[in-house]
């Protein structure tokens, strides 16, 4: 009990800390409809929203997980309040638990922008909404472990940021949602196997445009398998570099 | 009763031994000071007690519970206050407590109650609302200071408590901190005032270079430095010129000159009228004989070979 009690606080402080800010609202408001827009706009058809729709709340869920949960660490490594969760009776699983759900909520609720406002536009009525959360969560849980993993190599905030960058835009070019990975060059290809947002962009495609490359269950077993790769690799790095 | 025991604790970062076999301990209730200049290995010993690293070797054991392989739950009943005020610059005062005390697991009443009692008791009542950017460097301290004990630890652990704060602040902490001790707190303090520990401690351990060269009571420390008898003599003039006849006629006594003063030293009680005889031969004339009582900052001196006034300096200038 007394562990949930602080790990429920932990998140109602990030929550409340940074991810309910009004900067943060309106980066995670402005920037998925800045690019559903920019679609939107050159876009001719109604019927080409449906196509960017998966790749908009992939990136939307990916800038927003990464560069907000690596920023935050860092910033308050740099502060040094960070030493305060370090220095709390709390395993150090569940305060990472903690301080990772904030961004996942916030990368699924910034997933979601983009929908409503096409929502307004084409008829999602179709849409298997389920499988939809099942591609969305993992998504968000992978990006935000990916921004712990940055979290943990950067010492200052631009580091972070610099990062994250290095990150994400090979990933978002290379995982099949702008580009399909059959289209990729032959060499490239086997590097969109290894990117977690491969598989979640693969179940959004399949959910949203009925263009699933793989078996669900292969993409669901795959982001699975990175969740727990990418948690231990962080739990490791954190006590091998906080805890001296 | 020992509340904290630390055994043969050392600390290497690749080839550099930041701690070398540290032994002590601390009597549960006492106000134990921990003083040495920067880079002695202070913060790292504190940093494996409280769990921030992990020993190369040794054992700590803070109240029964072996803290290298429990550190979550040593944690428990210890509290943190570090030499930097960290609590959360968004969050007002008493968010600032109640988000530490959950993170004990304190129930949601308990923790506003405590919370509530403890702005009252560290004067910040009026402070609670105002967010934690907007306070004092006296008042960060002393909040960060409720943070720390808002769960009742048994061991407090604070890190040059009074540093980079005002006067006036600095009474008020130390007051705190001596009204922990009534309460039946352990206070584990470090610090590089010498007057702090000596008006706060009952004990104190003298750490230099890793290397734990003192532990005594402050009382046993000022006797050990009693036997010796000191007298600074003033002149119009410098008694290096007359350093080697100095020494050739009183063979028994040490001299040495620190800022234009004489410092003579002898194991018993001597004249000074000879002293002073032999300065005038010499054709100085002294305008003051006076005979010093050593404090706990000549015992340092004397037990670290390093000047307070250069510990301080030190510990300022690292703060810039």
């Amino acid at each position: 009990m007394k562990t949930w009690i602080a790990f429920w606080n932990i998140l109602k402080k990030d929550m409340q800390n940074y991810y309910l800010k009004a900067p943060n609202i309106s980066w995670g408001l402005i920037f998925p409809l800045a690019w559903t827009l920019m679609f939107f706009i050159r876009s001719q058809q109604a019927i080409e929203i449906n196509e960017i729709l998966p790749g908009v709340m992939a990136m939307s869920i990916l800038f927003g997980t990464t560069s907000m949960l690596a920023v935050t660490i860092t910033f308050e490594r740099k502060g040094r309040s960070f030493d305060r969760l370090l220095l709390a009776p709390v395993s150090l699983k569940i305060m990472v638990l903690a301080k990772t759900s904030g961004a996942i909520l916030f990368g699924i609720i910034n997933a979601f922008i983009p929908v409503i406002l096409s929502s307004f536009v084409i008829d999602l009525s179709n849409v298997n909404w389920m499988i939809v959360l099942i591609g969305v969560l993992p998504i968000a849980v992978t990006s935000t472990l990916l921004g712990l993993l940055i979290a943990t190599s950067a010492k200052e905030v631009f580091e972070a940021q610099t990062f994250s960058n290095f990150f994400r835009f090979p990933m978002l070019f290379l995982c099949g949602l702008f580009i399909p990975v059959k289209d990729l060059p032959v060499l490239l290809q086997p590097f969109s196997y290894i990117l977690p947002l491969t598989y979640g962009a693969d179940v959004l495609n399949g959910a949203l445009l009925n263009a699933g490359l793989m078996n669900i269950w292969v993409d669901i077993v795959a982001l699975i398998g990175f969740t727990v790769l990418l948690f231990i690799i962080s739990l490791n790095n954190i006590n091998k570099k906080w805890i001296l | 009763m020992h509340i904290l025991e630390v055994t043969n604790l050392s600390k290497k970062y690749n080839d550099f031994a930041a701690v070398k076999h540290v032994d002590f301990s601390v009597e549960e209730g006492e106000i134990f000071g921990f003083l040495g200049p920067n880079g002695a290995g202070k913060t790292t010993t504190i940093n494996m007690i409280t769990g921030l690293a992990r020993p190369t070797s040794g054992f700590i054991t803070l109240a029964g519970i072996d803290c290298v392989k429990n550190t979550k739950l040593a944690q428990r009943v210890m509290g943190i206050v570090p030499d930097e005020s960290n609590l959360y610059d968004d969050m007002n005062g008493f968010e600032n407590l109640c988000f530490c005390a959950s993170l004990y697991g304190m129930r949601k009443m308990q923790r506003e109650e405590k919370a509530r009692e403890l702005l009252l008791e560290f004067g910040l009542e009026k402070a609670g609302n105002r967010p934690f950017k907007a306070f004092s460097k006296g008042m960060k301290r002393k909040l960060t200071i409720a943070a720390g004990i808002i769960h009742e630890p048994k061991i407090l652990f604070m890190d040059e408590p009074t540093t980079g704060i005002d006067v006036e602040s600095a009474k008020q902490i130390r007051e705190l901190i001596t009204g922990l001790k009534r309460c039946g707190t352990t206070v584990f303090l470090t610090t590089h005032y010498i007057e702090d520990a000596q008006r706060l401690c009952d004990r104190i351990a003298f750490i230099v270079e890793g290397q734990i060269v003192k532990i005594a009571s402050v009382n046993e420390l000022l006797e050990s430095s009693q036997a010796e008898y000191i007298v600074h003599f003033t002149f119009d003039g410098s008694a290096v010129a007359v350093d080697d006849e100095l020494k050739k006629c009183f063979p028994d006594y040490d001299f040495e000159e620190q800022d234009g003063i004489c410092i003579c030293r002898a194991p018993q009680p001597f004249p000074i009228l000879p002293l002073v005889r032999f300065f005038e031969e010499k054709g100085l004339s002294v305008y003051e004989a006076k005979s010093v009582h050593p404090s706990l900052e000549d015992v340092f001196v004397k037990i670290t070979g390093i000047e307070a006034k250069k510990l301080v300096k030190e510990k300022e200038g690292g703060r810039k």
